[in-house]
């Protein structure tokens, strides 16, 4: 059993209620940190190394620490609940067990950063957690962690939940603020950075949920403490959404240092590939991270054991390797065929693209038609070539991280399964009535020795 | 004609007190969810234009956010709307065969009616459930780990409940 700071207590009977909650030790960071300057804990959380939950893993402190000052300006914490990346549901999870953990990390970082009014900007499709949020704020606000002088520090602070309308590009954190301002969720051009000018124009900070709910032990166990567990510059706990073919798809909390092998066989965790069949491939962070074929995932190019954590499952770059995202761990098993799978991911993108950028607006409409044709016989071999220079066109020329989002999963699919395309190209039959199987893509791979 | 009741007016009142003086625009994807669920279940032109008049922006601020944002219905729906996903997580579970068995049930595709204006299908892309796949959103809740049978069961349970409000 690796260490638990964030759902340990998730599984205590009535641990949604304040009363409990509380009895169980809630609230202790909040009577410790507001006993600190606002600058000590911005330290403490960079010292402690956490980094973004969300995916793109940045640095909680350093992102802390740019928020401006101006004279007379208020500033904002926004808690991101925007949860949409497919493959990810661990933010839901955390809401939903353990609400009032988010609740005292809010609190700690508000006052961090002088929000006085913070708001959750939840994805609308999680309708029903919004009560139960709303109800852990109330009872928050009954016991004193929220309204008015909290503490007798002098210190106010509002907690709002704001519901999105369904809109994955809400998630990134400019289009969220456009969202949150009542407009469509465009991303805005960077610079200026929220962190300048943010909602209504004033200095924001956007953390994801699990991100603030990891500020609780931080301050609990100071920033150096939380850095020692882990490995390297993966500190701390992550959460991991795990789903697809396996025996026990759920949230695990893990500490970064176990194998990927580990956590797809263990019974503690996924408990293996459902129905005995062969593992053939995996998504280990959230739809827009590389595929990764089963010979990769297990160990990278190198032939070395591959890790749950943000620098071994990204050993190998794009060629080889992948990306811890969000820790959305999709799991797909022999049977499944990898451009079916990649059509509905760009398919999802074409659908969230906000229509901004022509590369992205128009790019995931290609992808999605031809992986469509390609999937269902009517594909030709330049579609193949096409498709990759569709994506290599639409990464890294948008306003906003949607695009490569879009292009990855493609690139990676192509890379990797380029046969399983061409199979399907030169069998337009045979391809609409079995699959291509697992292949050679569990075979061990030749690892050059070096001198 | 379109007009919130008296609670809900101060409901809206309670939204936009949420933001700073003069900021009531944030209020608008909330509202437009009050909307929406007390006028029938979709937005008409009438119904924007009555939250425009309410939050004192213009129509076409609201209707470029209705349109942008998928749990809008711009058009009449079901009294019951399946909103089956189908994006990667929840196909290698097995929703395709959700959405045929749906149709099989009810001789509807996605973003068709029954005739008698109970159901409505869509299939939407992910909602965050893919641990408990294949799943459909239904109003306010999620239906997870479906099943032919379970949805029957969901298809029953819907029937009952519109015979006892009538």
């Amino acid at each position: 059993m690796g260490v638990k700071l964030l759902l340990e207590k998730a599984h205590v009977p009535g641990i949604r209620g304040y009363d409990v909650y509380r009895s169980e030790g809630g609230y202790r960071s909040v009577e410790k940190a507001l006993k600190m300057a606002p600058a000590d804990i911005v330290e403490e959380v960079k010292k402690s190394g956490l980094r973004g939950r969300g995916g793109a893993g940045f640095p909680a402190g350093m992102k802390w620490s740019f928020i401006a000052k101006p004279e007379g300006v208020p500033r904002h914490l926004v808690c991101n609940a925007d949860e949409s990346e497919p493959g990810t549901f661990k933010d839901r999870y955390l809401m939903e067990n353990i609400p009032h953990l988010l609740i005292e990390g809010l609190i700690v970082a508000s006052f961090a950063l002088g929000s006085n009014a913070t708001y959750i900007y939840i994805r609308g499709e999680y309708a029903w957690i919004v009560d139960i949020l709303e109800q852990a704020i109330n009872e928050a606000k009954q016991n004193g962690w929220l309204g008015k002088n909290i503490l007798d520090t002098g210190f106010d602070c509002e907690i709002y939940v704001q519901r999105g309308a369904g809109a994955y590009i809400c998630g990134e954190e400019t289009a969220l603020i456009e969202s949150l301002e009542g407009k469509r969720g465009n991303p805005r051009i960077k610079p200026p950075f929220p962190a300048v000018k943010g909602v209504w124009d004033r200095p924001t900070v956007v953390n994801n949920v699990e991100t603030l709910a990891a500020v609780v032990p931080v301050i609990n166990m100071g920033g150096e403490e939380y850095a020692k567990i882990g490995v390297g510059r993966s500190t701390g706990t992550k959460l991991i959404s795990a789903c697809g073919n396996i025996n026990k798809p759920g949230v695990y909390e893990i500490d970064m240092t176990i194998s990927v092998e580990e956590f797809i066989y263990s019974e503690e965790f996924c408990g293996g590939i459902a129905n005995g069949k062969r593992i053939k491939a995996c998504i280990p962070g959230g739809s827009s991270v590389p595929i990764l074929p089963a010979n990769l995932l297990f160990k990278t190019a190198k032939g070395e054991t591959r890790y749950m954590n943000y620098e071994s499952l990204s050993d190998g770059g794009f060629a080889t390797g992948s990306m811890m995202g969000s820790g959305g761990f999709i799991v797909l098993d022999e049977d499944q065929c990898i451009v079916k799978h990649t059509y509905t991911l760009a398919r999802f993108y074409r659908h969230e693209s906000c229509g901004q950028c022509s590369p992205c607006r128009e790019g995931t409409g290609w992808m999605e038609k031809i992986l469509k044709s390609i999937e269902t016989g009517k594909g030709k071999m330049s579609d193949i070539d096409l498709l990759w220079d569709i994506q290599r066109k639409i990464e890294g020329n948008t306003i906003c991280p949607l695009g490569d989002a879009a292009a990855w999963p493609v690139a990676a699919a192509i890379r990797h399964f380029r046969d399983e395309f061409e199979w399907h190209v030169n069998n337009p039959i045979e391809c609409l009535n079995r699959n291509f199987g697992l292949a050679h893509y569990a075979d061990e791979i030749h690892v050059p020795v070096t001198a | 004609m379109v007009k919130f009741s008296d609670d809900k007016l101060a409901k809206v009142q309670e939204i936009v007190q949420r933001y700073p003086e003069g900021k009531q625009k944030s209020a608008l994807i909330p509202v437009l969810h009050l909307a929406q669920e007390n006028f029938g279940g979709w937005l008409s032109a009438e119904t924007m234009d009555y939250v425009a008049e309410l939050l004192q922006i213009s129509s076409i601020e609201v209707y470029e956010v209705a349109t942008f944002y998928s749990m809008y219905n711009l058009q009449p729906v079901g009294k019951y709307l399946f909103e089956v996903c189908h994006t990667g997580p929840c196909m290698l579970r097995g929703s395709d065969d959700i959405v045929t068995y749906i149709y099989e049930k009810l001789g509807i595709k996605s973003g068709e009616t029954t005739a008698d204006g109970m159901f409505t299908l869509k299939t939407v892309e992910c909602l965050g459930a893919c641990g408990y796949a294949p799943m459909m959103q239904l109003g306010k809740y999620y239906k997870e780990h479906l099943t032919k049978e379970r949805v029957d069961s969901i298809i029953e349970e819907c029937k009952k409940n519109a015979a006892s409000n009538n």
